[in-house]
């Protein structure tokens, strides 16, 4: 058996040691990686996939370990990704989001995994999403990804989720200037968390109406609900709303189709412009003129976008 | 305190000083860096002079001892009146022999007990719990019922002594059991003298002992307010403490302000229960920690009790002048101390008690020497008892009031602690209050960045520890002997425990138990209840459990 | 493209002691050094520490401890370690550990101790030379 063949079997068997090593290997691009992923593929698709993301401070550790003790409770397994961002600085990350939810740590059926963005060329999600497909192939009946939702990348990692729950508390500041561009437009359920606060209402409200004034022609309408972590109140009713919207994605054959065939040609565009970008960049570098050009935009005596023009005008130039 | 006139005249001569006197020195002998800055990021001054105070009026910005704003003290005749109270935490293994270290240093001169109990005490943990495995007796003293409270408490006249406990989670459960020890030995309630530190909010953000989440928790701090405004006068609920804040890594103005803003928040929730702010101010206390800079630490203490008095007067409008009172206990720092050349730390703690003394203490607990390596030997805490008796008794600091009062340094920098604090109480206020503050992770935030920021300097060498970064030795001695808990000291406390257990009423413990949660739920105040408890010896665990079912449990919000 | 491997460790805090001023400074010089931190928060259970550990697949795990329970603490979670087969991980600690039982946590399978005063650029180099190789 090759490696990647046994960490594969290892995998489908829920072995948490093959899970840990699989998704390791996939995030480092270590040569079994490749093998690893396509073994694991065909057994991938049982899983629902629930994006949670919200600012700060939303309380979304919290209101995961109470869904996760629900789903525990009707004997479901879970797998959960926690992504946080790598600094674009010192190229580390500090993975702090199991800390609310350690109890879980010794559930067998529970695995949790924490991620760094790594942001690299394009390949923020592309690990996510193949650590999500792993847990799916592992037996775990829900997969979780919990993103911070502050910027883009996170739109796009998820991307990867089939329900997106977008958690909001009220008194974190400007009310609905909180959930971020492109959070709206994505959402399937929101949650008001901290629903015992006193603006909860209002909050909840003010979300409404902001749907109300930006609604999309999808015949799923996404709810408001409230929650209260901390005493796990809402959570059973925010698990029955997640199925919900799973059956409505399932019952709907054309609807269910439609969305899997979005994914997948989204997916296949991203791979596609992920090898084009690092095959072209490493074309320009062997061609010259990259290092120089780095200097001078050092030096202030070009701009990025003007240089990348350059780059890219010589390329075709060169080409015909 | 000076006019206007003078003021400019001195300005004059001190750029002309600089630019002669000053600048051919300078010529020679450069300085040895380019910007001096305290904890609290102040730049400080080659030089402080009339003009840096001028703007001081003596009688309105200064004062008098035991008079608003009570910079130069609570009391009016302060330590030439009466000393402060020396009160050295203590505790360790089983009460016995805590009980034995009390006795101890009471012979040698303390002249009032602190409680430190182990880690599954304070975690409303009892003894037999699974987490309490390894822990029992080796940070502080197990007490798990009111029976170990009775063998701590053995042959100690509770209406002699005061005692202090630092506890806060479960902070009414020891204080029922200290009550109803004070009940069988007879002494009035009225009469019982003492302190629970009972301050959840900073665990939040600082020590880290909490079981419950933030508003059971301060519920919980309110009631026993509540409770001892009505029935324990002499008593002071609670200790807003700031020690914890800046040994977890803040600055000196952070541990101000965050203690402050905290003292703020508890004394609108015990309002919001209908209590009149001059029924309870007066018994409000405050903990504070005391650093190596010996000037800034003494600025912080009298900024300290100006600001609290102008708050209570502006912001509370309290009527009695008590009620604007800052009463303190100061520990000397334990993060400052090094277990390299440990000798040292004597020295340092000396500084730290002096400053405390300077900066107008009511309470001092010194550090023993060993600090960084062990709990306190024998030998060791005697040397720190003798560190506060040879200040008391020797250095002069306590002939006068305030002696620093009016030096141009000290006045200059308590003012600027002052605005600096007031700068944060605004922040924090625009922010939502203390509890949303927590949950945003603030005072998380700028206590991490000031830790690393500290870190940063030692391992740059733009700060020097004797002794760790510089000035170190080859071979470090140990020949001190370290205190060591003895092992069977966890194996004592379970048999007690198990034999406690078969020998109570456990009707009596089940009925009452009930009775508690069904209080809780109803939201009442639980003191008398928790007396119940405890006089029919259900443990501090259970008790402690029957609240985790009511109000959860919590975890932290982490910030590095 | 070339892929510099992400150095993951573990900062744990074992037992009842809250002192965890020291874990956080070290977890942040680790994290601003390159190398993705995961710290699990106070009162951990040698269970929840090993499982973490497996389930983040980390090359390092950093024990804290400052309230003396290294003795019943430390053998618990390097015993678990063995039984998942986890003995590859590196393993150090620090806090409050007495000169007189650092031969029997070494022997227990931690590689070094960090003491009080110890610069966290110490500890960097530490685990950058000692790094497990990867199976």
């Amino acid at each position: 058996m090759t490696k990647a063949e046994e960490i594969a079997e290892g995998i489908f068997a829920g072995n948490r040691r093959s899970i840990a090593r699989a998704i390791t290997i996939i995030e480092n691009e270590e040569p079994e990686a490749r093998e690893i992923v396509a073994r694991v593929y065909s057994h991938v698709g049982k899983a629902h996939v629930i994006g949670l993301t919200g600012a700060g401070g939303a309380g979304k550790s919290t209101l995961i370990e109470k869904m996760v003790k629900e789903y525990r409770r009707r004997k479901m397994k879970v797998g959960i990704v926690a992504v946080d961002p790598t600094s674009p600085f010192s190229g580390g990350a500090f993975l702090g989001d199991r800390i609310r939810m350690q109890e879980l740590s010794t559930d067998s059926e529970v695995f949790i995994r924490s991620m760094a963005s790594r942001s690299h060329l394009g390949g923020i999600a592309r690990a996510t999403k193949d650590a999500v497909r792993i847990l799916d192939a592992a037996g775990k009946d829900i997969v979780i990804v919990e993103t911070v939702g502050a910027g883009q990348s996170e739109v796009e990692i998820i991307k990867v989720a089939q329900t997106i729950v977008v958690v909001h508390a009220p008194g974190l500041g400007d009310e609905i200037q909180a959930i971020k561009a492109g959070m709206m437009e994505i959402a399937d359920i929101f949650v008001v968390n901290k629903a015992d606060r006193e603006n909860a209402d209002k909050a909840v409200m003010d979300i409404q109406s902001n749907l109300q004034m930006n609604s999309k022609e999808s015949p799923w309408k996404p709810p408001v609900l409230k929650t209260t972590a901390l005493t796990g109140e809402g959570i059973p009713e925010l698990v029955e709303k997640i199925e919900e919207h799973r059956c409505f994605l399932e019952g709907d054959p054309e609807c269910r189709k439609m969305s899997m065939r979005a994914r997948a040609e989204a997916e296949l565009v991203e791979a596609i412009r992920e090898k084009v970008t690092s095959s072209l960049i490493e074309e320009l570098k062997k061609a010259g003129r990259f290092d120089e050009l780095i200097h001078e935009i050092m030096e202030r005596k070009i701009d990025p976008a003007s240089a990348a023009q350059r780059l890219l005008r010589k390329s075709v130039e060169n080409e015909t | 305190m000076f006019d206007k006139e003078r003021i400019a005249e001195i300005k004059k001569e001190k750029e002309r000083w600089e630019q002669t006197t000053l600048q051919d020195w300078t010529k020679q002998c450069k300085e040895r860096r380019e910007d001096f800055r305290n904890t609290s990021n102040v730049s400080i001054e080659r030089l402080y002079t009339p003009e840096d105070v001028g703007s001081l009026d003596y009688i309105h910005d200064i004062g008098f001892p035991g008079e608003y704003p009570f910079l130069r003290g609570v009391h009016a005749t302060m330590y030439r009146g009466r000393l402060w109270t020396m009160r050295q935490f203590s505790g360790f293994g089983t009460a016995v022999q805590t009980n034995q270290r009390f006795k101890y240093l009471l012979k040698e001169g303390e002249t009032g007990l602190s409680i430190a109990f182990d880690y599954p005490t304070i975690m409303g943990y009892d003894s037999d719990h699974p987490m309490a495995q390894g822990e029992v007796g080796i940070c502080g003293v197990a007490i798990a019922s009111l029976r170990d409270m009775e063998a701590l408490l053995d042959g100690i006249p509770l209406d002699k002594v005061t005692t202090s406990m630092t506890i806060n989670g479960p902070a009414a459960m020891l204080l029922a059991m200290y009550v109803a020890v004070g009940d069988q030995q007879g002494v009035p309630r009225g009469n019982l003298g003492g302190t629970t530190q009972n301050d959840n909010l900073k665990e939040y953000f600082a020590q880290k002992l909490c079981i419950y989440p933030p508003k059971p928790a301060v519920k919980l701090t309110t009631d026993i307010i509540e409770y001892c405004t009505k029935h324990l006068p002499r008593w002071n609920p609670i200790s807003i403490s700031g020690y914890h804040i800046r040994e977890a890594g803040s600055s000196a103005v952070q541990e101000l302000a965050f203690t402050i803003y905290d003292g703020i928040t508890y004394v609108e929730s015990t309002m919001k229960r209908g209590l009149k702010v001059d029924d309870f101010a007066q018994r409000l206390s405050f903990f504070f920690a005391s650093h190596n800079d010996f000037f800034e630490e003494v600025a912080k203490f009298r900024a300290a009790r100006r600001i609290w008095a102008r708050l209570m007067k502006e912001r509370f409008h309290v009527k009695n002048p008590r009620s604007m009172w800052m009463r303190m206990h100061v520990q000397t720092s334990g993060c400052t101390l090094t277990a390299q050349q440990p000798l040292n730390n004597v020295t340092r703690t000396t500084i730290q008690a002096l400053a405390a003394v300077v900066g107008g203490t009511q309470s001092l607990h010194t550090n023993s020497f060993d600090e960084a390596l062990a709990l306190p030997s024998e030998n060791a805490v005697r040397v720190a008892l003798r560190t506060q008796q040879i200040v008391a008794h020797e250095s002069g600091a306590t002939q006068t009031i305030d002696p620093l009062a009016g030096a141009y340094y000290i006045e200059a920098l308590t003012n600027k602690m002052e605005e600096k604090t007031f700068e944060y109480i605004r922040r924090i206020d625009e922010m939502g209050g203390a509890i949303v503050a927590i949950e945003k992770g603030f005072f998380q935030k700028e206590i991490a960045d000031s830790a690393y920021k500290y870190q940063r300097e030692i391992e740059e060498m733009k700060r020097t520890i004797v002794g760790v970064n510089d000035y170190k030795i080859e071979k470090e001695e140990t020949p001190i002997e370290l205190l060591r808990v003895d092992p069977k000291v966890e194996k004592e406390q379970l048999a007690s425990l198990y034999e406690l257990k078969q020998e109570r009423n456990k009707k009596k413990v089940e009925e009452v138990l009930g009775k508690l949660r069904r209080s809780a739920e109803k939201n009442e105040n639980l003191m008398p209840v928790i007396i119940e408890s405890v006089k029919a010896y259900a443990t501090l665990g259970e008790i402690c459990e029957e609240l985790r079912q009511v109000y959860g449990e919590y975890k932290e919000l982490i910030i590095i | 493209m070339e892929k510099t491997r992400k150095i993951r460790v573990l900062i744990a805090k074992p037992g009842l002691d809250s002192h965890d001023r020291g874990a956080k400074v070290v977890a942040r010089a680790l994290r601003d050094a390159g190398m993705e931190v995961i710290y699990t928060g106070l009162r951990q259970t040698p269970e929840q520490i090993v499982e973490t550990a497996l389930q983040e697949d980390v090359d390092v795990i950093g024990l804290s401890i400052l309230s003396g329970a290294h003795k019943t603490q430390f053998p618990r979670i390097m015993q678990l370690l063995k039984d998942q087969e986890l003995t590859g991980v590196m393993v150090f600690a620090g806090g409050i550990i007495p000169q007189e039982d650092v031969a029997d946590m070494k022997r227990l399978g931690i590689k070094e101790i960090f003491g009080p005063g110890t610069p966290t650029k110490d500890i960097i180099r530490y685990v950058m030379k000692n790094l497990p190789k990867r199976n």
